[in-house]
């Protein structure tokens, strides 16, 4: 298995990244649970965040909090200023042409909903199909379905082999004249497998559908260049990417995003309002109706500085190491499985434990100051594919260690020694 | 073992979990419920023979964590024999004990629940209240024949809301 990502491979090998300084960035990283030092490992839930991003939200409300695109005073032009460069600094992170490319929302599944409201009903009609595959999220599941079911449209599943890959084969022979859109993870957050989203997207473009990538799960560990993808639309969450919670971003290729309604009416939105008529504003304001999340937008721009200066590729081969040496140790645990062995992933180690609930082994683990997440991760049919109904996940982030794995291993024989 | 962690996980309940009494298909059953908790995925399925008020033989299947599983089994063991009434009772002390105080947790602890007692440290671990309760909770729906499916999102608030369990 193959842990790195093809993007990262060149950049990765030149940098060399001190995982002790890295750690000194997250104050949470001192704390203890249960007398124990923490281990976190649910990263793909929520990743914690590095002090500069704790301080420039702070900096905001202590120092120039005020609401933006409205005033003449100096706050309003100052808080302006920071939010439309947290808006520069993740056109940069996406390599988006263009600032009026990326649309803020409140998290990828904002994202998700917005495309599925306002490009969907526009374009999928009744006996129209929409394509996902089997791997994804219930993000990147229930919006196509409700979409679908208003319309009296189908949604159309590609399967997985054993390994937790798509079946490209089959995705492809499910493309037809009536698939109008398509939507697909870039990291799977159950399995861990890295979809190759350029071959997915050029399939689906030779047929002339567009293509929505949900990468919430991937911009925190792989470089993601929305031309060379070529991709539609783009989703992603700033919680997971060490910004504070409730801020997402869309990235949709302006001219989509041009001939698209409104998501929602409001605030900012507009250009000009009477009784009779709205002139809807400029992209991307179009799409940011109602005040936004000032702060914690600046504070994903934060994030996007601080993960910039770690460097990605680092970032990627780090944890690509990690991955591997997670993978080895964990199944040198008698009775454990691991769900997900696709032939490339990133950041999940999803496990079941013979014998022993996930529900358990959470339990347990937490008394050993260790936190994963354990359940279905909100993938019931990725859980039913591989007939578990939940299963232990370890998701990793550029913070941990080998220490912690080895914490972690530690803690599943004393799992073992509790229940069998 | 830390103290907390071996009040939930006593001998008792391992051993109902590694070994589940009742457990399989009920050929005579004339009720029948199921149970889903959404958090952790755990199903449940309780099958009544019921002649008029008396429970004479209960089994459960389902798949869930030991908690669920050890739950459900001595559940299957102090209900068998007893009136529905006499369940529904023993469903809201067992509640009372599962969602009180922690430190009232061995007040609660009252001669009526037998050795239901030993889930008296599910008090200490709220998120894993859902667990023990669900069997619970599909029981009631089998005994009032209730054909929706029981989910403790629903049945089993955060809060620990006590009430309403009376049969």
């Amino acid at each position: 298995m193959s842990a790195t990502t093809n993007q990262a491979a060149p950049r990765a090998a030149a940098t060399v990244l001190d995982v002790e300084r890295v750690r000194r960035d997250f104050p949470i990283l001192r704390e203890t649970v249960h007398g124990k030092p923490l281990v976190y490992l649910d990263n793909a839930a929520s990743a914690q965040k590095p002090q500069a991003v704790i301080d420039a939200e702070r900096a905001v409300y202590e120092r120039y909090y005020s609401n933006i695109h409205r005033g003449v005073h100096s706050l309003s032009m100052r808080a302006t200023d920071a939010y439309e460069a947290a808006r520069a600094a993740v056109r940069r992170f996406v390599g988006a042409a263009h600032t009026r490319e990326i649309v803020f929302t409140r998290g990828t599944t904002e994202s998700i909903n917005l495309v599925a409201s306002s490009y969907g009903r526009g374009h999928v009609g009744k006996g129209d199909e929409v394509l996902i595959t089997g791997l994804e999220h219930h993000s990147n599941i229930v919006p196509w379905q409700m979409l679908c079911e208003e319309k009296g449209a189908r949604l159309r599943v590609a399967p997985l082999d054993d390994r937790g890959d798509v079946l490209l084969e089959d995705m492809e022979r499910l493309i037809g004249p009536r698939t109008k859109i398509a939507a697909f993870a870039h990291v799977s957050n159950a399995l861990g497998t890295v979809n190759p989203v350029k071959r997915m997207v050029e399939m689906a473009h030779a047929r002339g559908v567009p293509v929505l990538i949900d990468g919430a799960q991937a911009a925190p560990h792989l470089e993601v260049d929305v031309r060379e993808l070529d991709c539609d639309f783009y989703a992603f969450s700033s919680h997971k990417l060490y910004g504070p919670s409730g801020v997402g971003v869309l990235y949709g290729k302006a001219s989509h995003l041009q001939a698209m309604p409104p998501y929602q009416g409001g605030g900012d939105m507009i250009l000009s309002v009477t009784f009779e008529k709205t002139t809807y504003n400029e992209l991307p304001y179009k799409f940011e109706a109602g005040t936004p999340n000032i702060a914690g937008v600046i504070g994903l721009g934060a994030a996007i500085d601080w993960v910039e200066g770690i460097g990605r590729g680092a970032i990627a081969a780090y944890e690509g190491g990690l991955l591997e040496y997670g993978t080895r140790r964990l199944l040198e645990v008698p009775g454990v499985r691991l769900i997900g062995t696709a032939r490339e992933k990133a950041g999940v180690l999803s496990f079941v434990l013979e014998g022993v609930h996930p529900h358990d082994i959470g339990t347990v683990l937490d008394y050993e100051g260790i936190a994963v997440r354990t359940g279905h991760h909100c993938a019931q049919p990725v859980m039913e594919r591989y007939r578990v109904p939940a299963t232990a996940r370890a998701s990793l982030a550029v913070y941990n260690t080998r220490e912690e794995i080895d914490a972690l291993v530690g803690a599943l024989h004393k799992v073992r020694e509790v229940f069998l | 073992m830390i103290s907390e962690l071996r009040e939930l996980y006593q001998e008792t309940i391992l051993d109902h979990s590694r070994k589940p009494r009742n457990f399989g298909e009920l050929p005579t059953a004339n009720r029948r419920a199921e149970g889903y908790n959404p958090l952790c995925g755990d199903r449940a399925t309780v099958a009544l023979d019921l002649e008029g008020d008396l429970i004479k033989d209960i089994r459960f299947k389902g798949a869930g964590c030991s908690i669920f599983t050890s739950s459900a089994s001595m559940m299957t063991e102090s209900v068998k024999g007893k009136t529905r009434p006499e369940a529904g009772a023993l469903f809201e002390r067992f509640h009372d004990l599962i969602t009180s105080d922690p430190s009232q947790a061995k007040h609660r602890a009252v001669p009526e629940l037998g050795k239901l007692a030993v889930f008296a440290g599910v008090s200490e671990f709220p998120v894993r209240v859902k667990c023990a309760a669900l069997a619970w909770h599909t029981l009631k729906a089998a005994l009032l024949g209730d054909p929706t499916p029981v989910s403790t999102e629903v049945s089993e608030s955060s809060s620990g809301d006590g009430g309403g369990h009376a049969l």
